[in-house]
């Protein structure tokens, strides 16, 4: 059993943040439209006669995250026509990317060892479909375009992914680099970043990758992922330990009770019938356009941390939950050699902030948040049973929190915390907390 | 001349959507063939020196900025106005098996 | 004379000087229609109300003047089907840059003209909504796919018209009714609002009595758009300005005439003749053998150019007519005529694995062999101002002729084809009139990369100095 090798590749689909969608001016945020189809042009509902044209802010944050992850970039590049018919894609083709992407040839590292980043390439996100029965008894599939148009970026790696957990801890790199960029939400509750996971079995001393993989789909968490994932392996293995070659197919992942499910047989490869947009001119990425884009890329997210660990001795793991844009960095930077002046350590206010995990840190004046830190800094202590009467209150009183944290929002963990030191009325310490949320919740 | 078999013809004409006859695609079949004609003959053309991105207008770089147009967004009314089925502002179709 | 006889030049100019008003054109227009569309079947809508809305346009350049226009331009107000069933009915919410720019200079889109369904075809034959006769002899075709539109002027039920070319669609049927047809450069001419045929080859233009009313159209119509991504930035100029500087010392050349098909035709003789005209006006006029242009790739000749035009096209059409699925506008795809079905499904098949050579995409190897005839037209016109040609083969074919031949539109179109894939101009002016059947022949005038101003010099000085033009009463 052990000589068996997992091999898993990743496909990932995030949609951008612009303002605006990718081949027209309607406005970007499908989300938290108040009504079906009030996003909608000529464009984005495929109407006759109407054209694309391609929103370069989009452009330049698929090239600026393939500069991130170390992808070498296309100097010519263009956009070509992939075709099948489904009731969510109006033009009966989506404008994406065949054999030019934007960015190709990168890597990501996790504990495990570097991923292979294969392409990332940029297109056109499509309507949403919703199953219903109107009250005639019809069963009917309702479609709304106002995501149709949505920037998308697809980032596909190599097969070099040989666990659950290390895909768990790509998706979760690849994330935390995303946000960092503050390219996109990722808001995969709503699939706004979505994760695929492309998985096979061959035995520990084969060169040659199998001859058939399943493609795991519609998987919306990262505790999730791995669990399928693993499912999967097991399921997997069980095949082929009875000599018989598991059929190459698309699966889902019932999380109710974790297991994978066949969704579709593929039993011809797809036919798309690609060719280059002609509405589309292509796109070429001069070495002055590439500078421009350099220069916005902010300082490398493990560099940040490296260089914090450095002056302030902080661990990456404890103040990377402060923080997630870019931005966000920048504000800690400033308040960090703040903190310095006023002869804070460091160490303890970003113990100190985490644990109070204040929504609108960085809305903050940052004298406010020294001052604050100094207030609170005298310590109480509270004996456990007291805390645990007073967590198991919090549970109770927020139970979507506790759900988030079950479908594996590991940062409901912090807002938990939050709730506790309210109800205390003191400061605690985050470790011990937090490990006592967990008994009690699971 | 290759054979186009029945199978090919039913093939592509559900990949194009396209309800076909039995007399449609003893025609489609022949046009298969002409049009494998058409392009052994092109393929016969030396072009290693042209770029796969050819255009002819020889333009490059035509984006737009990211702005709301909101001129050319159309209303829920507007977007609906031609659609046969609508039910409470979406576009209708019979159930699609839940798949993606 | 009726008033819908006039020339968009003339009337503007009458207008102008308040010897004639609006509800007198109208008149005369709607009395026309009245008479010969239900034969002729050129208007698949009407507006109604074009006289109400041609009174505020004044003041405009084209003071409220009735334009017909193609029915595969989306405007609002009228229906748009592209002569396809499919879409029947259909009201676009939406304006096509053209029609736009018209009815900003005071043009009024009087009504929209029957073609080719989805603008496959040469004969206007292959409409959903029947035939329409040629108004020189309604025993004829009037060519197509715009010949709605050519009908419309040849027959004075508008003043001017619109129409669209893929390969011909604007010149072939304007030969056949012996009127003028200009297709402008690819990218001069926006394709926002147009429904889409071929979307790399589609070229929007003018159908009019005359030359100066092609170029005043064009002024109006011609220039960028920030919503075709395709059209060219280069300004536009004033076409009517030096339209009478004649073709003095231009290098001409003559192509096609050794073809065999044309060969010994009516339409080679004309155009040889029109080389003599145009020499006689001090130009310098060649003969270019095909042999000549057939060096290194052999690219010019009409099969290779059939060849890239079939898979170009089809491949093209295949992938613009997939969003017609009945779901958000018009029918279902079981609505498609014959020609569409059979164009989309072959379409399909060149562009699948199935029809895959090598690894590489057919479509993208038709697109190169593309570039070959864009340099063999560079080194033509290193050489040439203009080249002439005819614009069809034949005179116009009678009712029926085209269902039982699956090549005609190719036949009709392979004169135009390198050209119309090569993205270059060349407008068609009446070089021959047949007194026996009324019918009239086409000069094909081609010219390099936006040198519409000189395609439009040369065909001016032409229609000056011959008597073709039914309009120009000498």
């Amino acid at each position: 059993m052990d000589s068996y090798q997992p091999v898993i590749g990743m496909e990932i689909h995030v949609e951008l943040k612009t303002k605006s969608k990718m081949f027209c001016g309607c406005q970007n945020d499908p989300f938290y439209a108040p009504k079906p189809n009030i996003y909608t042009c000529p464009v984005c509902l495929g109407l006759p006669g109407a054209l694309p044209i391609a929103n370069k802010k989009a452009i330049e944050w698929t090239i600026k995250l393939g500069l991130a992850l170390n992808c070498r970039i296309n100097t010519l590049s263009k956009f070509d026509r992939k075709h099948y018919f489904y009731p969510d894609l109006p033009k009966g083709y989506q404008i994406s990317q065949y054999d030019l992407p934007f960015c190709f040839d990168g890597y990501l590292e996790t504990s495990y060892g570097k991923v292979r980043i294969r392409r990332i390439h940029l297109e056109e996100d499509t309507g949403k479909l919703i199953h219903k029965r109107l009250p005639t008894g019809e069963d009917v599939s309702l479609i709304d375009f106002n995501r149709s148009g949505v920037p998308l970026i697809e980032i596909v790696t190599e097969p070099d992914i040989k666990s659950a957990s290390q895909a768990k801890e790509y998706a979760k790199n690849l994330y935390q680099v995303i946000r960092y960029l503050d390219i996109s939400d990722c808001d995969m509750e709503k699939g706004g970043m979505r994760l695929e996971a492309n998985i096979s079995i061959k035995s520990q001393n084969d060169d040659e990758l199998p001859n058939y993989k399943v493609e795991l789909k519609n998987i919306n968490s990262f505790r999730f992922l791995e669990k399928a994932i693993d499912y999967e392996i097991e399921r997997q293995k069980r095949i082929l330990k009875e000599g018989k070659t598991p059929v190459q197919e698309t699966r889902g992942y019932n999380a109710e009770k974790n297991i994978t499910y066949s969704q579709r047989k593929k039993e011809e490869a797809a036919d798309y019938r690609y060719f280059p947009d002609p509405d589309i001119p292509p796109i070429r990425i001069s070495e002055s356009w590439l500078s421009e884009i350099k220069k916005t890329l902010p300082e490398g997210l493990e560099e940040v941390f490296s260089r914090w660990q450095k002056d302030y001795q902080l661990k990456k793991e404890i103040v990377q939950l402060l923080f997630e844009t870019y931005k966000e960095k920048e504000f800690l930077d400033e308040l960090f050699s703040f903190a310095k002046n006023q002869e804070v350590k460091v160490e303890k206010l970003v113990n100190y902030l985490v644990h109070k995990k204040s929504r609108d840190l960085f809305e903050t004046d940052k004298k406010m948040i020294i001052d604050d830190y100094k207030k609170a800094s005298t310590v109480s202590f509270l004996d456990e049973e007291k805390l645990k009467e007073i967590i198991k209150k919090v549970l109770k009183e927020n139970q979507k929190a506790v759900l988030d944290y079950k479908k594996g929002k590991t940062s409901a963990i912090n807002f938990l915390f939050g709730q506790v030191v309210k109800e205390a009325k003191t400061r605690l310490d985050f470790n011990q907390v937090s490990l006592m949320i967990k008994k009690l919740i699971t | 001349m290759k054979k186009i078999s029945a199978k090919t013809v039913e093939y592509i004409a559900k990949l194009a959507n396209i309800p076909v006859t039995e007399k449609e695609k003893q025609e489609l079949a022949e046009g298969f063939n002409k049009t494998l004609e058409v392009i052994d003959a092109l393929f016969k053309v030396d072009v290693s020196n042209i770029l796969t991105i050819y255009q002819v207008t020889g333009m490059e770089n035509i984006f737009r900025e990211d702005e709301i147009d909101e001129e050319k967004m159309l209303s829920q009314d507007q977007a609906l106005a031609n659609a046969k089925r609508k039910y409470q502002g979406y576009f209708v179709v019979d159930q699609i098996l839940a798949e993606d | 004379m009726k008033l819908n006889q006039l020339t968009l030049k003339k009337a503007i100019e009458l207008l102008d000087k308040k010897e004639i008003s609006l509800d007198e054109i109208y008149q005369d227009i709607f009395k026309v229609i009245s008479e010969k569309n239900k034969i002729l079947n050129v208007y698949l809508s009407i507006d109604n109300h074009s006289l109400e809305k041609a009174k505020s346009q004044k003041e405009k350049p084209l003071k409220g003047l009735p334009i017909a226009v193609k029915d595969n331009f989306l405007t609002i107000g009228l229906p748009t089907t592209a002569s396809s069933k499919v879409l029947e009915g259909f009201m676009s919410p939406y304006e096509s840059t053209v029609t736009k720019r018209l009815k900003e200079n005071g043009g009024v889109v009087i009504g929209k003209t029957n073609m080719d369904a989805w603008a496959h075809g040469s004969s206007t034959e292959t409409s959903d909504y029947g035939p329409t006769l040629n108004p020189r002899n309604p025993k004829y075709l009037p060519g197509g796919s715009s010949g709605g539109s050519a009908a419309a002027v040849a027959s004075d039920m508008a003043i001017a018209s619109i129409g669209s070319e893929t390969a011909g669609s604007i010149r072939q049927p304007a030969s056949w009714c012996g009127v003028v047809g200009l297709k402008p450069t690819y990218g001069r001419v926006s394709r926002y609002g147009v429904i889409a045929m071929g979307s790399s080859l589609d070229s929007p233009g003018p159908i009019t009595k005359t030359v100066e009313d092609a170029a005043i159209i064009l002024n109006y119509i011609a220039g960028d758009d920030k919503n075709d991504g395709t059209t060219s930035k280069k300004p536009v100029l004033d076409y009517t300005k030096n339209l009478k500087k004649g073709v003095k010392n231009l290098k001409i050349g003559i192509c096609y005439l050794d073809h065999p098909k044309i060969k010994n035709t009516q339409a080679a003789e004309a155009v040889k003749k029109a080389g003599k005209i145009f020499e006689d006006l001090g130009a310098k006029v060649d003969f270019i053998l095909s042999s000549q242009h057939l060096q290194k790739n052999k690219i010019l000749t009409h099969e290779y150019a059939i060849s890239v035009y079939t898979i170009v096209q089809r491949g093209e059409v295949s992938s613009n007519l997939a969003r017609y699925d009945g779901i958000r506008y018009g029918n279902d795809r079981s609505f498609f005529g014959h020609e569409a079905k059979n164009r989309i499904i072959l379409g399909v098949f060149t562009l699948s694995n199935q029809a895959k050579n090598q690894e590489e995409l057919v479509y993208v190897y038709a697109q190169k062999v593309r570039h070959l005839y864009v340099k063999n037209f560079q080194d033509l016109f290193s050489k040439y101002d203009l080249l002439i040609s005819p614009t069809s083969p034949s005179y116009a074919l009678p009712v029926g002729a085209t269902s039982g031949d699956p090549m005609f539109g190719e036949l009709q179109d392979m004169l135009v084809e390198p050209s119309s894939l090569a993205g270059i101009c060349g407008i068609s002016v009446p070089c021959f009139y047949d007194e026996k059947t009324n019918l009239y022949l086409g000069l094909n005038i081609m010219g390099d990369y936006f040198q519409e101003e000189k395609i439009l010099q040369a065909a001016f000085a032409f229609e000056e100095a011959t008597n073709y033009n039914s309009w120009i009463k000498k």
